[in-house]
């Protein structure tokens, strides 16, 4: 009973800061109402028994993406944008905003989730601990994709450092 | 009792908002926003799913798309700079010269 009252609570604060992210005419205020977004999916994380990606979401998404997001709107001093118009194609955007959600809902309905093929089960979390289970499975399943990974990141980062110069 | 049914509903609408966002602000930071948030609506389907199947594999793939969206951070917002430094706006409709 607590726990489908403390999800209804944090899934309406959820949905309720994503439609405000894309109504805020200040950019400031859409990236502090998405860092609450990210908070309350933190919670559903901690709530799904995954709490190492509970903190992995609020280091990486609301401590560095955010940061970035608005250090760079610092940057370039986006203030509101004043009386002229700030959206465009609201009619056309809503229709399609709602098939996608139909199409989710109707894959949802429609079929069935698997039976349990895991044996990850909460009290595994529990006595392991989630971090060694991901440290596992990380290093020895998915060692490639976790090299690669490394990769990408040299790969983002030179390709942030040069595409901010002045003079390549 | 909360099933995972109920995280991908969940999950379902804030792709959706995420979806509206993208297509009608003008504002590419705010875009960029609502991508991210169509983002992180998908990893809390992975990690639903994950914990009904009794996998890892789903918190994986969360860790790996966490780490493409703050690469992928680091470049849009170095983009933005670019396009900033060019034109001296950031609304998407100032940027058609390649519009027929």
């Amino acid at each position: 009973m607590f726990e489908s009252m403390l999800f209804t609570m944090v899934a309406l604060v959820a949905i309720l800061s994503a439609f405000f992210v894309t109504k805020c005419r200040n950019p400031v205020n859409s990236a502090l109402c998405l860092v609450t977004n990210f908070l309350c999916l933190s919670v559903f994380y901690v709530m799904l028994d995954a709490p190492f990606m509970a903190a992995i979401q609020i280091m990486v998404y609301a401590g560095a993406i955010m940061v970035l997001i608005v250090f760079v709107i610092m940057l370039l001093n986006i203030g509101s944008v004043g009386k002229s118009r700030y959206t465009h194609g609201l009619l056309g955007a809503g229709v399609l905003g709602f098939l996608f959600f139909i199409i989710a809902a109707k894959f949802v309905a429609g079929g069935e989730v698997a039976n349990r093929v895991g044996n990850v089960t909460s009290q595994v979390v529990l006595d392991y601990g989630h971090t060694e289970l991901i440290g596992t499975a990380m290093f020895t399943e998915f060692l490639l994709p976790f090299e690669i990974a490394s990769i990408l990141l040299l790969v983002a980062i030179i390709g942030a450092v040069i595409l901010s110069k002045r003079k390549v | 009792m909360i099933s995972v049914y109920h995280y991908m509903i969940l999950s379902a609408i804030l792709f959706a908002i995420g979806t509206f966002g993208v297509l009608t602000r003008k504002n590419m930071i705010v875009i960029f926003m609502c991508i991210e948030l169509m983002l992180n609506s998908v990893n809390l389907t992975f990690i639903a799913l994950s914990r009904h199947l009794g996998n890892m594999d789903g918190q994986i793939f969360v860790f790996f798309v966490m780490t493409v969206a703050a690469a992928e951070a680091a470049v849009g917002l170095a983009l933005i700079i670019a396009f900033f430094r060019n034109k001296e706006s950031i609304e998407v409709d100032d940027f058609n010269l390649l519009k027929w």
